[in-house]
């Protein structure tokens, strides 16, 4: 048996003890509270080398959820308004505001977020020699942010300029009728009804952001003192005891949790754009799994 | 290639560029752009297989089946795909290994799992310890084309699935009050009538395969991916005639703009096939040809 000699790391003393001993020492709390961190930095510095239990993977992966979480939330916030100028510019008629839009929609959409990333860091790479103001954006915690950023930003963009298009001429007519003019008629009128009416397919490019954070750290950028996101220590587990049924099954279990609570999240959302209306106009968050990067 | 690149340190501007452009390793970047085609080759249609299989499953009558169908289609909507690539990878692997080992080694009393490591005895090793490299390569492909199947089934079974909702109910009706049986009414009614709404679908599922290619590299697959790190870095000229700093952000750059002209040549193709079969068709998209015509 591979994992009978105790191993020294740490400088914590149960580690000493011999493997039959531990088990009954290091409770899935002690586990949680050594590793439940890990992936920002915080607890326990070494990685479980040998014997590893079910608490430590579900603790590491959880805590690796903290990333996935961390790009999803940023870059979706971000991502937001820069989706909704590139859909104003795309659905504008002065093409020094249209093309700029077109372009940037058609780069990052079509393609892949793999090569995206890649390039992005690799770039940043070259930049660093020049300067040394661009260190911190080869580290995947701002690199990789910006990446994701402008990408759901491209995809959101033609989603909302999907929505100003369907907007029905009546509401634009009746607030030209009210005398809404500029900006008053945009924060008014358009925008929330073109929000109406892209939040179905938006709510599934949030679910689709999410996942593909998980691609942040097999891309190039470093995980730093293996700090890494669910996906990462997934792999690592995976890798180590040769068993793959244990470690993704719990990063699938985290990844639904995260998506029931987006959809309950976005869905709520959902019901306050279309509460003005009556009930059988509403528009349903449906699940579609055709956005992927 | 070039007669003129015998020397390579007197060459320069677009002379040395050719020469290395055309080095042997160069030759490889290209054949795995092959290898990137024959993935899509083999993948899109065996992933058609796996969703219609699915989809079929889905509308089952026999219930467990039909949760067997569902549950394919589910899954993939809540886990992020990458995860689902390094799983597939591992567990097939295993699982065909595992196969092997209880039909060739029926005597073999100790357990497959033990403790961090998968044993089977070594004539169900695959591919066989003594097996050529090419071998050991194919079965790599072999393995990830499988991995894609199953995952770009699922989403084709959802694309399917909802073509064979879409297809009239009073076109199923008409066929039951002719006398039709279950099985004959699918295959000569639906079936042939469900591609105009699965079109949307499974294009868009088509540029999301081309978008996934790269995820090869994580597969083990020596695709493009590899081959612009591999070519990329830089190299001294103790080591090759043609040393050059760090190029990995020119090469990814390329990628970039290969995938853009692929997906955007798949659009234009794509376009021009819907165009055609929604021609004459009761929908939205062929009245608005009517009319303009």
């Amino acid at each position: 048996m591979s994992g009978a000699s105790p191993v020294a790391f740490g400088d914590s003393p149960r580690y000493f003890w011999p493997k039959e001993d531990r088990g009954h020492v290091v409770s899935c709390w002690e586990t949680i509270a050594d590793y439940g961190l890990r992936s920002i930095g915080i607890g326990e510095r070494l990685l479980p080398r040998a014997d590893y239990t079910l608490c430590q993977q579900v603790t590491l992966i959880g805590s690796g959820m903290i990333w996935n979480v961390y790009f999803g939330v940023l870059a979706l916030m971000s991502g937001f308004f820069l989706a909704t100028s590139a859909a104003l510019g795309k659905a504008s008629g002065n093409p020094f505001l249209r093309k700029p839009a077109e372009w940037f929609i058609f780069l990052f959409r079509g393609s892949p977020l793999f090569i995206q990333f890649f390039f992005a860091y690799f770039l940043f790479l070259s930049l660093k020699s020049v300067s040394p103001f661009f260190d911190v954006f080869t580290s995947a915690w701002l690199g990789a942010l910006i990446v994701l950023f402008l990408n759901t930003a491209a995809y959101s963009a033609e989603i909302f300029h999907g929505a100003l298009l369907s907007i029905p001429r009546g509401d634009l007519e009746a607030a030209d009728a009210y005398g809404f003019s500029g900006w008053k008629k945009f924060r008014r009128i358009t925008w929330p009804t073109m929000l109406r009416l892209a939040w179905p397919a938006y709510t599934n490019e949030a679910i689709f952001l999410f996942h593909a954070t998980t691609l942040v750290y097999f891309s190039g950028f470093p995980a730093f003192q293996q700090r890494g996101d669910a996906l990462y220590y997934a792999n690592y587990f995976a890798d180590k005891t040769f068993n793959p049924f244990v470690p993704y099954p719990i990063l699938a279990g985290f990844f639904i949790l995260l998506t029931l609570i987006l959809i309950g999240g976005f869905g709520w959302v959902n019901k306050r754009l279309n509460r003005h209306l009556p009930q059988d106009a509403r528009q349903k968050v449906k699940l579609k799994p055709n956005l992927m990067r | 290639m070039f007669s003129y690149c015998t020397d390579p340190a007197s060459l320069e501007g677009l002379t040395w560029l050719s020469c290395y452009l055309t080095t042997g390793k160069h030759m490889s970047i290209y054949w795995s752009v092959g290898t990137v085609l024959l993935l899509l080759a083999i993948t899109a249609p065996t992933a058609l297989l796996f969703g219609f299989g699915g989809a079929t499953a889905a509308r089952a009558p026999f219930a467990p089946l039909r949760w067997l169908g569902k549950g394919y289609i589910a899954i993939v909507r809540g886990v992020p795909d990458i995860a689902f690539f390094l799983f597939f990878v591992i567990a097939l692997d295993q699982f065909f290994e595992w196969i092997r080992h209880s039909v060739k080694c029926p005597d073999w009393d100790e357990p497959i799992r033990q403790g961090n490591d998968f044993v089977v005895c070594a004539e169900a090793k695959l591919p066989l310890g003594n097996a050529a490299q090419w071998v050991h390569e194919t079965y790599g492909f072999f393995l990830a084309v499988l991995t894609f199947a199953i995952v770009f089934g699922a989403f084709a079974a959802n694309v399917l699935f909802g073509a064979m909702k879409a297809v009239p109910r009073a076109q199923m009706e008409t066929a039951e009050a002719y006398g039709m049986t279950p099985r004959q009414s699918f295959w000569r009614i639906m079936v042939p009538q469900m591609w105009v709404y699965a079109l949307p679908g499974l294009s868009n599922l088509w540029m999301v395969l081309i978008k996934a290619t790269p995820l090869l590299f994580l597969l083990g697959v020596e695709d493009i991916v590899y081959w612009a790190r591999e070519l990329g870095g830089s190299k001294t000229a103790r080591f090759t005639d043609y040393p050059h700093g760090d190029w990995r952000m020119w090469y990814f750059f390329a990628l970039l703009v290969f995938y853009l002209l692929f997906t955007k040549v798949s659009e234009v193709v794509l376009d021009r096939i819907m165009k055609r079969l929604t021609h004459g068709q009761a929908t939205a998209g062929g009245e608005a040809q009517r009319k303009a015509a």
